[in-house]
């Protein structure tokens, strides 16, 4: 049993913190927008497939520098030339462009690169296990994985927090008319930030396809979880949505480890009952067989007992 | 008075124009009746998660029918086959709109195949459509969706299934097992749903009746096409000790899942069904040489004839970035051809007849059956490995491939009939 607590406890780090990277990126752009930017995790598939195809001329470590860059670049333009004009429309316009921006980038990615899974594999450098405990490895590719996003996450508190760059932004979320009446240029502002958060998604990207496997529909299972996370930390607080993101990671990984579910309740109850019963399929769940679900009953929970969020600031 | 004279004459020259008009495109119809070409539907997911799957099976039923058919003067004395894609998304609910759209279009014959969910849906769709609908009934040909309720309880005339079931595979997957005595400790892992489902109990039941010494370390059932990373799963499979692992998963599942296998370090063998082709087979590589097994149909290599060897060929030159995946959608067409020809139509009824205990001769020489009771065909099923050494035709031009290690005949896999029937009276 401690084996399976270690790792499912390193692997909870490894997920929550991969989530961190992409749902710092959505709530940094949220608050100063006040845009839910449904295209975010596309842009984390962006990131990956990039890297990949970088990573067959120049190698893995390209990739992870040129990839990243390529994509915010592209999240400006974005930015630039699509939200800000829709802007004016109202936030409903806002959602439904990067909704249908979603849509577009997927197929894209199914038109340049095909539907197969893709043949991204982790650099030679990093191909050794780590370490071995119990009879299992970490791959050092993990171990790389965990190092980046907390140097991440590091960095981005303190240019958030420390630097006269964080400040401005700070002040644009907040008071957007003041910070342009000070002589800062807000819209560049925006771009930046809208540019370096879907960087962040394309970083996230270049790193997880290798182990998450790099295929069309890598987006669509990591999209939704990542709103989650950002409802659940509070929307527009990083530090609510490093909270979550461990948080999630970690739930999912424990409940996948955990080898209870519906009988052992029962059993604890004192109850049984036959095979043929019409709720058979109720009777006999496993806590792992909906792990991948809990997010979502946390997220109506915390909806229901805490709609500001864990960390969220905004007062309804 | 002059006037309305010529008026009449002018409108009884109008009228006879119209009428000479109306018939000769009444004849022009006839006559393209004969050279229209014979639609057939494709149904399958062409977009979202599981594209791939869809896209390459469509790409080959296309690439045979043009092959074997049209490319040599076409069916039924010169009519073209044209297959036409509907493309379900892999919803059961998108399912029901996309048949709505083959009955408008006028479409009889429907090929499907990914997701038994799916095809449940279909079944279910068709059998009621059929009812309603004397004369206009639709053909439900199935070639890939493997839960054994389609030709069983949920049996219906006009389903037919052109691979074995799930039951069927994993017999000749057992018995393979059983014959590994290093095996001693099994791990059950699935896409939670009906052929999840039944991949878990089975494998139990036939592992229990065949090696009462396996013990069943683990069932673990997870929700399809929402993992985002198996390394907790395979934590378990670690602590469990298993030696070797089943699982029914497909598509990016598949992928994730020996992927994370493969890099805990744990070397054991993963007995699979679709873990081949559509990227899997390039992207697990050196890391699943030996390591994943496959049961399928139609050997991959060595392959028998040099009729199918050609059409590999020539497939491959027409589209060099794919493979033939599933060979027996050029099987089941020539089959639905076969029954063409011998009714001299395309009625579904008739069809249906004349695939009712067909046998045939396959690309690759051997016979399979299509039996009459419950429509489930019987073909030679094979035990492949991953590996590099004595491939000749690989898999995503990886150099990688499957070759068979055993091979059971079709004789020896059919199972007991359970199928009770409706059939329409016409």
């Amino acid at each position: 049993m401690p084996e399976v607590l270690v790792f499912a406890t390193l692997n909870g780090l490894v997920t929550g913190l991969l989530l961190f990277m992409l749902a710092s990126g959505l709530t940094v752009i949220f608050s100063m927008m006040g845009v839910l930017n449904f295209a975010h995790a596309s842009f984390y598939m962006l990131g990956a497939y990039f890297a990949y195809s970088i990573s067959l001329y120049f190698g893995y470590w390209t990739g992870l520098i040129l990839a990243p860059l390529i994509v915010g670049v592209l999240g400006a333009l974005v930015e630039r030339y699509g939200l800000r004009r829709v802007h004016q429309h109202g936030h409903v316009a806002e959602l439904v462009f990067t909704f249908g921006l979603a849509f577009l980038i997927e197929e894209a990615v199914q038109f340049f690169w095909g539907q197969d899974t893709k043949n991204y594999q982790t650099p030679d450098l990093l191909d050794f296990p780590l370490f071995t405990l119990f009879g299992q490895e970490f791959s050092a590719y993990r171990g790389f994985m965990l190092a980046i996003s907390i140097g991440i996450f590091i960095g981005l508190y303190q240019v958030l927090t420390r630097s006269r760059v964080g400040l401005i932004i700070q002040a644009a979320i907040s008071h957007p008319h003041m910070v342009a009446n000070l002589g800062h240029n807000v819209p560049l502002i925006f771009t930046a930030v809208f540019g370096v958060g879907t960087a962040l998604a394309g970083l996230a990207g270049v790193i997880a396809g290798p182990v998450l496997t790099t295929f069309p529909g890598m987006a669509l299972v990591l999209g939704s979880i990542v709103f989650v996370i950002v409802v659940i930390g509070g929307l527009g607080s990083l530090p609510g949505a490093f909270l979550a993101s461990l948080l999630i990671g970690l739930l999912q990984s424990y409940a996948i480890a955990a080898n209870v579910g519906m009988p052992d309740l029962l059993a604890l109850l004192g109850l049984e009952f036959p095979r043929s019963h019409p709720l058979d399929d109720l009777w006999t769940l496993n806590l792992s067989q909906i792990a991948p679900i809990l997010p979502f009953l946390l997220l109506v929970l915390v909806l229901i007992f805490r709609p500001t969020g864990l960390m969220g600031k905004r007062e309804q | 008075m002059v006037h309305s004279f010529f008026l009449a004459r002018a409108c009884s020259r109008l009228l006879s124009i119209f009428l000479i008009v109306l018939a000769s495109s009444f004849s022009i119809q006839a006559r393209a009746q004969d050279s229209e070409p014979v639609r057939i539907g494709f149904m399958d997911p062409l977009s979202g998660p599981f594209a791939s799957i869809g896209t390459s099976g469509l790409t080959v039923l296309q690439f045979a029918a043009d092959y074997l058919f049209n490319s040599r003067g076409g069916i039924l004395g010169g009519r073209m086959i044209e297959i036409v894609p509907l493309d379900n998304m892999q919803s059961p609910t998108e399912t029901q709109i996309q048949f709505r759209r083959a009955v408008s279009e006028g479409l009889r014959i429907i090929f499907q195949g990914n997701s038994s969910a799916v095809a449940n849906a279909l079944n279910t769709a068709v059998t009621r459509h059929n009812r309603r609908n004397p004369g206009q009934e639709i053909l439900q040909l199935n070639y890939s969706a493997v839960d054994p309720i389609l030709t069983e309880e949920n049996c219906s005339f006009w389903h037919f299934r052109f691979d074995a079931h799930a039951v069927m595979k994993l017999n000749v997957l057992t018995d393979f097992i059983a014959g590994n005595e290093d095996i001693q400790r099994m791990y059950i892992i699935g896409q939670d749903y009906s052929f999840g489902h039944v991949v878990a109990e089975t494998s139990e039941r036939l592992l229990r009746e065949k090696r009462p010494d396996i013990e069943i370390v683990g069932n673990e059932f997870h929700p399809i096409g929402q993992v985002k990373d198996f390394t907790p799963y395979v934590t378990k499979i670690v602590a469990s000790n298993a030696d070797a692992v089943i699982t029914g998963n497909f598509g990016a599942d598949m992928v994730s899942l020996a992927r994370s296998i493969i890099d805990s370090g744990l070397d054991i063998p993963i007995y699979t069904f679709y873990a081949a082709y559509d990227g899997i087979t390039a992207t697990l590589g050196t890391d699943g040489k030996n390591r994943i097994r496959l049961v399928h149909n139609d050997s991959a290599n060595p392959i028998p004839t040099g009729e199918r060897k050609q059409f590999y060929r020539d497939f491959k030159a027409a589209h060099p970035d794919r493979d033939v995946t599933q060979p027996r959608l050029a099987m089941a067409l020539s089959m639905l051809v076969q029954a063409m020809e011998q009714t001299g139509g395309t009625d579904p009824y008739e069809l249906a007849l004349a695939l009712e205990d067909m046998r045939f001769t396959t690309l690759s020489g051997e016979e399979v059956w299509m039996r009459g009771s419950d429509h489930q065909i019987f073909q030679d099923l094979h035990v492949s490995v991953q590996t590099d050494e004595g491939i000749e035709f690989d898999a995503d031009n990886s150099g990688f491939g499957l070759l068979t290690e055993y091979k059971v005949p079709a004789a020896e896999t059919i199972v007991e009939n359970r199928c009770e029937m409706k059939r329409p009276q016409r």
